[in-house]
């Protein structure tokens, strides 16, 4: 040892006071017993109130009137035929990156790179459109979207094979690999719109032309004032439910997410599952993607995805993995999403409020999970201790 | 029942009227316990009576729902362990909790206020004080991976003693030991009681308790039975408390004349992660029609020999033969190198309950049905799967063993462990083995439970199933088998015939000694 002060750690005294703490904490959490379904949504909705009436507190801080806020999102959001249709169109993207993101995480991979798959489906459907344009519009419109859709299911699929190659074969963390690969994706298309070839005819700004007037072809079909892409959202729904439910392939989803040992032991190949699960939740990405380009912007930029790879993953989350609960919870988080650009617009309230209130209600929602596994005790008067005692021992 | 107090009798520790629910499971109710000054007192119970959770609220991790404990007769209220080590209560869990690549000295001292270096000379003296006071064999500066089980154990009691605890739990402490250490266990126990210690013994092992302890409480599904002197009480009369009523304790082992060899092990050799041998050397044949006992002191082996013969583990040596018969000719299938999904495809009948019941065999979240149909949901050629035929097992099986379930739609992770493992060896009896391999599968069951399990291998056996049994506890395994082959770090021992070999003979072969007189011929 060197010669600094050294000591040893004591053993405390035998003559330790034999008392620490008489009273018993004032509360504490014990478990709960089973719930029933109306404690359930009991729970749930005040969560919610309780959250609504956080996010009002912080309106009234920043001194605007909570309830013309509320009310003014919700007529921001359906107030009018293309305010909803503009809420729909929002909802599109977020219900099927959920679902995508839900596959994977069913099976505990942690594919944080929803954001990443869907621009890279956008990038390889764009590649697609800007070969079409500069062909000179040689193809007709069903051949040229068939192509732009195995594109972004190609481009969504590499992205999630990626991350699932690597976790199988090297034991990666999945989360900061999908992680990542969202700034590639991100970074490439920065690099795209450097390129002549992709530019408006006659500039030079960084900018990406507007596939919509270059080629009409690719802008898909309205149904009720929205895109076509919802139908495939609402179809994906149900067929994702089916696929997780029904099939084998959902049932070895289900066996690998709760324990990958005994999957092994069930002889189960559960690489090629988890690989087949990415690609599949990649794929749905990149569809996603593939839609924001022909439906909503009819462009390519780095904020094509705009965040919705992870809202997507408060959407799956609060519908706890749930195709079909997942409609109403992107819907939900859509007029969120618009209500606070129209609470921006009308009341001067800054948009990222929605962002801030989302941010709240998933807190709330997850907090409810502690309140419906736990309960607080209270410390008990000692007549209400003598009462229990008698009656324990009756 | 509960006597009064007498001014003479010297309590250091007074739990009365304690309850303790988890959701709707009531995990004590109404349950005392009094422990006398240097005395030992024997917790006694089946797995779920509530020995551990009665401990872990004397020692600080749960607070109880109602009651009151007194310390020296003082109450007291310990909210955390801290609480419970500054009233000199320490317990020794059953899973060990040190730190592998410290030595026993640092693990020691691990969390104690102290300066910031350690005087690891003064702290060795200490240690070692302790360890000659009581008669511990420990080297303070060995590291905790170089040491056996008993090793750590014994790290694990003189961590709560240098913390000056005079009240000792130990929760189970001889379940790992072979019947040598067991008995030195037993003398370090007795020269602390000597010291004025007063120690509590959970346990469930009747001749342990009837050995070592002075008094006895028994509890039974959570609540308090009954609290007897030692030299009062016999195993049958300990069993009936426990239980509840008469029970036999006596394992059946019918005897089976045509036996025909099903699997041959020769040679094998499986390295562990890191490189160093898990199995050396391992010679084993299984017949139909006998239970073939594994022995050996825990991590000898005995996971990565049932892992290797189902695929799970790679082989880096030796050879798996599986004997089946093609239209009446013997065939020997060597199974080295293949997947479990492989060796089911050559239509190897092979069955396996491995000892993770809820890590390895099933699947916790999902329900009865989708557990059943684990193994066999391939071979239906459909993308779909089909839940009516599992449904239809699943409940004969719930019928047949008699599983407590509100349905076969509950997650099985709501089941008792008991229900737990009739599921996973009913799915695994229900595919018609001709090997069955089976882990510890009387782990944290009760006295009935592990009852229906032995006579489920029993009828295994006598199907002419090769039955390999992996045991901890020596008297089952030398009760059923009808050959024991004794493991230690990773190689055979020797295989002796359990009714003509005593129990001593086989705990030195598990401590690494050669069968005496079976030296180059290990089959009996």
């Amino acid at each position: 040892m060197s010669d600094r002060k050294t000591g040893t750690p004591c053993p405390p005294s035998p003559e330790v006071p034999p008392v620490c703490v008489i009273k018993e904490p004032l509360v504490r959490i014990t478990k709960r017993g089973t719930v029933t379904r109306k404690q359930k949504l009991l729970v749930y909705v005040t969560g919610f109130v309780l959250a609504l009436l956080l996010g009002a507190l912080l309106l009234l801080i920043i001194g605007k009137n909570p309830v013309n806020a509320y009310l003014n999102m919700v007529t921001g959001s359906f107030g009018t035929k293309t305010s909803s249709a503009e809420t729909f169109r929002l909802a599109v993207p977020l219900l099927i990156a959920g679902i995508a993101i839900a596959f994977a995480f069913k099976m505990k991979f942690w594919n944080i790179g929803g954001e990443g798959q869907i621009l890279a489906g956008a990038i390889l459907s764009s590649h697609v459109v800007i070969a079409a344009i500069h062909a000179g519009a040689a193809i007709g419109t069903a051949p040229l979207h068939l192509l732009m859709i195995s594109a972004a299911i190609a481009g969504g699929a590499l992205f999630g094979f990626l991350p699932a190659f690597f976790k199988t074969k090297w034991g990666t963390n999945e989360t900061l690999f999908t992680l990542m690969l969202n700034y590639i994706a991100i970074e490439y298309i920065n690099n795209l719109k450097q390129l002549k070839s992709w530019q408006p005819p006659r500039t030079t700004f960084p900018k990406i032309i507007n596939f919509k007037d270059a080629l009409g072809q690719i802008v898909l079909p309205k149904v009720f004032g929205v895109h076509i892409g919802w139908i495939f959202a609402l179809t994906l729904a149900l067929a994702a439910f089916l696929y997780l439910k029904k099939t084998k392939h959902g049932y070895e989803i289900a066996v690998i997410g709760d324990s990958l040992n005994t999957a092994r032991y069930a002889g189960m190949n559960t690489r090629w599952i988890q690989i087949r699960t990415l690609l599949i939740s990649g794929a749905l990405c990149g569809l996603a993607g593939y839609f924001q380009i022909a439906g909503a912007d009819y462009t390519l930029t780095e904020t094509t995805a705009g965040g919705v790879g992870f809202t997507a993953i408060t959407v799956a989350w609060l519908s706890k993995l749930n195709p079909f609960i997942m409609i109403p919870v992107s819907v939900f988080i859509a007029m969120l999403k618009k209500g606070s650009l129209a609470i921006q617009s009308t009341m001067k309230i800054p948009a990222s409020a929605a962002d801030l209130l989302t941010g709240i209600i998933l807190f709330f929602m997850l907090g409810c999970e502690l309140f419906l596994e736990y309960r607080l005790v209270f410390r008990h008067s000692q007549t209400k201790i003598e009462e229990m005692l008698e009656e324990v021992s009756a | 029942m509960q006597e009064f107090q007498e001014p003479a009798v010297d309590h250091v520790v007074e739990m009365s009227h304690i309850c303790k629910n988890f959701g709707t499971v009531e995990a004590l109710k109404d349950v005392h316990l009094e422990l006398r000054r240097g005395e030992i007192l024997s917790l006694l119970g089946e797995n779920g009576s509530g020995k551990t959770t009665l401990m872990n609220v004397l020692s600080g991790i749960y607070f109880p729902d109602l009651g009151e404990v007194r310390i020296n007769g003082t109450p007291v209220a310990i909210c955390e362990p801290r609480d419970a080590f500054a009233l000199n209560i320490g317990m020794v869990h059953q899973h060990y909790k040190l730190v592998e690549v410290f030595t026993a000295a640092e693990n020691i001292v691990l969390g104690l206020p102290g300066a910031l270096t350690i005087n690891r000379r003064a702290l060795a003296r200490h240690v070692r004080e302790i360890a000659d006071r009581y008669g511990f064999r420990i080297d303070p500066n060995k590291k905790v991976y170089d040491m056996s089980i008993s090793e750590k154990q014994t790290v694990e009691i003189i961590k709560v003693l240098y913390r000056g605890a005079d009240i000792l739990i130990l929760d189970e402490p001889t379940a790992v030991l072979t019947p040598q250490e067991t008995d030195s266990l037993f003398e370090i126990l007795r020269a602390m009681k000597k010291d004025n210690k007063s120690i509590i013994l959970i346990t469930h092992k009747l001749n342990e308790v009837l050995a070592v302890s002075d008094r006895v409480t028994v509890l039974r599904k959570g609540e308090y039975i009954d609290t007897v002197e030692t030299c009062d009480a016999s195993i049958q009369s300990l069993t009936d408390m426990m239980v509840g009523r008469s029970v036999s304790l006596e394992i059946d082992r019918p005897i089976i004349g045509d036996k025909r060899p099903v699997l041959r092990i020769t040679s094998l050799t499986c390295l562990t992660p890191d490189k160093t041998r898990a199995l050396e050397d391992v010679d084993l044949e299984a017949y139909g029609g006998e239970i073939l006992g594994i022995a050996g002191i825990t991590g000898s082996g005995q996971r990565e020999l049932c892992e290797a013969i189902t695929g799970l583990h790679p082989i880096a040596g030796g050879a798996i033969l599986y004997k089946g018969y093609v239209n009446g000719f013997e065939v020997e299938e060597n199974i080295v190198g293949k997947s479990p999904n492989e060796i089911a495809r050559k239509g190897i009948a092979l069955a396996f309950v491995p000892e993770d019941r809820l890590g390895m065999g099933l699947v916790p979240s999902l329900d009865m049905v989708d557990n059943i149909m684990l193994k066999s949901y391939k071979q239906r050629k459909s993308f779909l799967v089909d839940r009516k035929t599992p449904q239809k097992v699943a409940e004969r099986l719930v019928e047949e063993l008699e599983i407590v379930t509100p349905d076969v739609f509950t997650p099985i992770r709501k089941l008792s462990g008991g229900n737990v493992q009739k599921i996973l060896v009913g799915r695994e009896i229900d595919s018609n083995p001709r090997l069955l391999i089976v882990a510890y599968p009387v782990r944290g069951l009760d006295i009935n439970s592990s009852y229906t399990i032995y006579r489920l291998l029993n009828q295994q056996k006598e199907r002419g199933v090769a039955v390999i049994f992996i045991g901890e506890d020596l008297d089952v395994l030398m009760e059923i088998s009808d050959r024991l082959l004794v493991l230690h770090s990773g190689r055979v021992m020797g295989v002796v015939e359990p009714r003509r070999t005593s129990k001593q003979t086989i705990g030195l072969m598990m401590l690494g000694h050669q069968h005496p007189g079976q030296e180059g011929d290990k089959a009996v």
